[in-house]
């Protein structure tokens, strides 16, 4: 290859990273924001993004709804799931040690997998997933970019844009942000916690859902397992940014997207996820805490 | 002196072992149903291991198949390549297994025991992951590995007996651990790192020790493993074995020997139990049902079946007085 | 009794000790000392600093500038359990006990630096380990009889009451053997009269093992019987220093304390 394809090569790869880093991050914000108010790792989180996937799937093929109905569908169904998971799952734990709560969440992502397995739910194969429209693709300088990166990126820009506001600027999101520092002190302000908890699970897994349509779209197939790689590495993302911060799991999701993209493109698709977890051990024992968390000194 | 406490149920124990051990020698059980207790027994030596590292040392591990597994395909290397597949290797196969593992252990636990709680959890997860993938690239570097494709021809050494003792072994060791000064210092650690330190406890050095104790018995357990079901996969050994093992761990109750013991055990009972059980048009609803046992249990039982309570001769020993001093020496300086 | 003090030996020395979180200013050139068998008392307002210095002193944070000696040896590179076991020994204001553990194994624990056995000959019990054990056993029951807690000793800690509490927390302290002990409120939250009697008991221990004590307290008349001498800090520095009578009659110190109904 010479110089000039090499470039165009690379900036392929970065492109094709930063899509697959902009759908980490729809999946990687539920996980900050529930971590950040319930200090649990909500390991259904990539279950309820597998569900979102298979609502749009199911939306575009049975329903025949176009692109926007389907991914509003897909994101009520997973506000739904993730609400009632809430409710049925996790609140009769909040006051239980805190691996009580994780364990149930792994229960629930297994449940969630193998439930959906069943024939009579999803079934265990892949699926192809139909696209609402149909693909097409601008050459910029031998650089390929299609709709559908488009399309993510503009989805996804808008509902981190739209979560940073509500969390910002709004009354819910200011509750929210009162409760991930105290729940008694919230409660003694007369924010009703469990309400707040109940609202970030619905947007997070919300956002999950919107996560799923995309994913599924761009590499098109769902199954009931396709949430777990994907979860996890969304989680890794919500860490590396610093977990319990917007940006933080923005920024995280778009190093894990290069890094899986750009092992994949220049060493070995087999090596990828040696990479991104490598980054992670490194960047935990550089900064703990995450590259945008703040790090403090325990009090005793 | 032995007990009473201890030699009941030593006895009663060595028992269980003969009736098993008779049963499977007059052929009163099927292939399958020994390969379960044997497999048991194998679970309750790798979940004892995490029941150190996180019942009692208190440090979140998410990664613990890394080591049941580095364990397993230590072990099977040394059986098939070093000693072609000689039986009376076995006993240095299993202690290669352990060794690397443990070693593996020391070396990564070392820098990563410095994070705390979930991150913890999350690096040891990403280490397991990163493990599983090295497993599947492995025969680049050594071919016998067989990456992805597994590793195949481990003879068949493991017998119920291997098991059985292998394991008791490790509950007769971590109790002896746990019950001595050593063992105080590690569960300090978990109680409070800080109040630890400040009673003169070197803290790193005590959570190394857990995690290496801890990975070495993962990697005993590895190396039975392979020996019984004689075939390696990566896929053997991923997140998922990392998460069996610690609902077990958390479903018997942080820091029960005895609770990991029954969850191990009910756990392949109940996993294996549902395929006799269930018909065979509902085999699939295997993987629903469990999951659904585990959130009732930590609904009901947040903290696990014994939550910290021992039976029998894992429980502490009685603190007898032998005579009353009056008071300390007056220098409290002497040793 | 403090007559001769001037001339013990110097036991803990900070000098121009500096602590700063991120631009706060938490502790600022506080030089203390403490003689051989002295009782020493830091007094000040909420957030003044005393807990830092104890924290600094134990290796638990490291200063910003300033140097902490220990029978003239520096400790402030050392780790908080490098520390311990040097000498130094401390309770915490908000008590840290093993919660989950027994009365007698908290006290067992910070025995744990005495112990001689190895890890393998406690895997398989060896005789020397039986022997030891014992031994160490009937040395913690023997510390927890000084505080009146031996009967409890098979009782979780965070079983205990308040008060036991915190008496639990000084004996685990002196079980591990101390020459400096340093005590963080340790009379918080008890009435005067438990107040006065833990102060008796801090009085008759050090004595009887030969302790130099460093001791914090909120409120002012706890320690005006006990210590030989005070210093008194505010807003992260020293503002007084010397004999409780002396002290007492400081306008700094008045100030520092005004209106805080407190003296």
């Amino acid at each position: 290859m010479d110089l000039n394809a090499q470039i165009v090569y690379f900036l392929q790869q970065v492109i094709n990273g930063i899509q697959l880093g902009s759908v980490y991050a729809l999946i990687a914000l539920g996980y900050t924001m529930v971590y950040g108010i319930v200090r649990l790792i909500n390991f259904a989180h990539g279950d309820v993004f597998m569900v979102g996937a298979f609502a749009g799937f199911f939306a575009v093929s049975v329903l025949g709804l176009s692109f926007l109905p389907a991914i509003i569908l897909a994101m009520i169904v997973s506000m739904v799931l993730g609400v009632t998971i809430e409710r049925l799952a996790y609140r009769p734990l909040r006051r239980a040690p805190k691996i009580a709560a994780l364990i149930t969440a792994i229960g629930v992502s297994i449940f969630l997998e193998y439930f959906t397995s069943l024939n009579f739910v999803f079934g265990p194969n892949y699926r192809t997933f139909p696209r609402p429209f149909e693909v097409t693709s601008w050459n910029i300088g031998g650089v390929a970019i299609s709709n559908i990166l488009v399309i993510i990126l503009g989805v996804s820009l808008f509902l981190v844009v739209a979560l940073q506001l509500f969390v910002t600027r709004t009354k819910v999101g200011i509750a929210m942000r009162a409760v991930s520092f105290d729940h008694d002190a919230a409660r003694l302000m007369g924010i009703n916690v469990d309400t707040v908890i109940s609202i970030t699970f619905a947007i997070g897994s919300a956002l999950a859902g919107a996560g799923g349509v995309l994913f599924a779209i761009a590499y098109p197939q769902v199954d009931p397992f396709m949430g777990i790689m994907p979860g996890l590495k969304a989680f890794v993302a919500a860490v590396l940014g610093g977990i319990g911060i917007i940006p933080g799991a923005l920024l995280g999701s778009l190093i894990m997207g290069q890094a899986e993209v750009l092992t994949t493109g220049y060493v070995s698709s087999t090596l990828r996820d040696l990479v991104a977890f490598g980054i992670l051990i490194i960047v935990l024992l550089v900064r703990p805490t995450g590259l945008l968390g703040k790090s403090g000194v325990e009090k005793v | 002196m032995l007990s009473r406490r201890i030699l009941l149920p030593a006895a009663a124990a060595l028992a269980v072992f003969v009736v098993l051990q008779t049963a499977i020698s007059a052929e009163l059980l099927n292939a399958y149903q020994i390969t379960i207790l044997t497999y048991a027994c194998i679970f309750v030596t790798y979940a004892l291991g995490l029941n150190v590292i996180y019942g009692y040392n208190g440090q979140f591990s998410l990664g613990h198949a890394a080591f049941y597994g580095i364990g397993a395909y230590a072990s099977a290397l040394v059986t098939k390549i070093v000693f072609q597949g000689n039986p009376l290797s076995f006993p240095l196969a299993l202690a290669a297994g352990v060794a690397t593992a443990a070693a593996i252990g020391y070396l990564i636990g070392l820098p990563i025991l410095r994070l705390r709680s979930d991150y913890l959890g999350i690096a040891t997860l990403g280490f397991g992951i990163m493990v599983k993938v090295l497993f599947d690239n492995a025969d680049k570097v050594i071919p016998a590995m067989g990456g992805a494709r597994g590793l195949t021809g481990i003879p068949k050494l493991t017998s119920f007996a291997w098991a059985f003792f292998a394991a008791a072994a490790a509950v007769i060791l971590v109790r002896n651990l746990i019950y001595s000064s050593h063992g105080r210092a590690i569960v300090s650690v978990r109680e409070d790192e800080i109040a630890a330190d400040a009673m003169g406890i070197n803290t790193t050095k005590y959570k190394t020790l857990a995690f290496v104790v801890g990975s070495g018995l993962a990697g005993l357990a590895g190396g039975l493993y392979a020996h019984l079901y004689v075939f390696l996969h990566p896929s053997n050994f991923d997140f998922l074995k990392s998460v069996d093992v610690l609902m077990v761990v958390v479903l018997g109750g942080l820091g029960s020997m005895t609770g990991t013991i029954i969850a191990a055990v009910g756990w392949v009972f109940l996993l294996e139990g549902l395929r006799i059980v269930l018909p065979q048009e509902f085999l699939d609803w295997r993987m629903v049902i469990y999951p659904l046992v585990m959130i009732i249990v930590m609904i009901l039982r947040p903290r696990g079946l014994m939550g910290g309570i021992e039976l029998g001769p894992l429980k502490p020993g009685k603190v007898v007085r032998r005579l009353k001093a009056a008071l300390v020496p007056a220098s409290g300086k002497e040793a | 009794m403090a007559e001769n003090v001037s001339s013990r030996s110097t036991v803990l020395a900070t000098d121009g000790l500096t602590m700063y979180f991120g631009g706060l200013k938490a502790v600022q050139d506080v030089s203390v000392a403490v003689r051989e068998g002295e009782l020493v008392g830091i007094i000040g307002p909420n957030g003044a600093g005393k807990t830092t210095v104890f924290n600094l002193v134990t290796g638990i944070y490291k200063p910003t500038a300033g140097d902490i000696k220990l029978n003239g040896e520096s400790i402030t590179k050392l780790k908080p359990f490098e520390v311990t076991q040097r000498g130094v020994a401390r309770t915490f204001q908000n008590i840290r006990l093993f919660p989950e553990l027994t009365v007698l194994d908290n006290v067992r624990i910070a025995y744990h630096r005495n112990v001689h056995y190895g890890l393998l000959s406690a895997m398989v019990r060896w005789p020397s380990f039986n022997r030891e054990e014992e031994q160490l056993t009937e040395k913690a029951l023997d510390f927890l009889d000084v505080f009146g807690l031996a009967d409890r000793h098979a009782e979780q800690a965070k079983n205990l009451p308040y008060g036991e509490q915190r008496r639990l927390e000084i004996a685990r302290a002196l079980a591990t053997q101390p020459s400096l002990l340093l005590l963080d409120e340790p009379a918080a939250g008890m009435n005067p009269n438990e107040a006065r009697r833990l102060m008796e008991l801090i009085n008759f221990i050090r004595e009887r093992f030969h302790l130099s004590i460093l001791l914090i307290e909120h409120q002012m008349r706890v320690v005006m019987g006990i210590c030989e001498r005070i210093y008194v800090m505010d807003f992260g520095e020293l503002i007084a220093q010397g004999t409780p009578k002396e002290i007492q009659n400081n306008p700094k110190v008045i100030e520092a304390y005004l209106g805080k109904g407190v003296g």
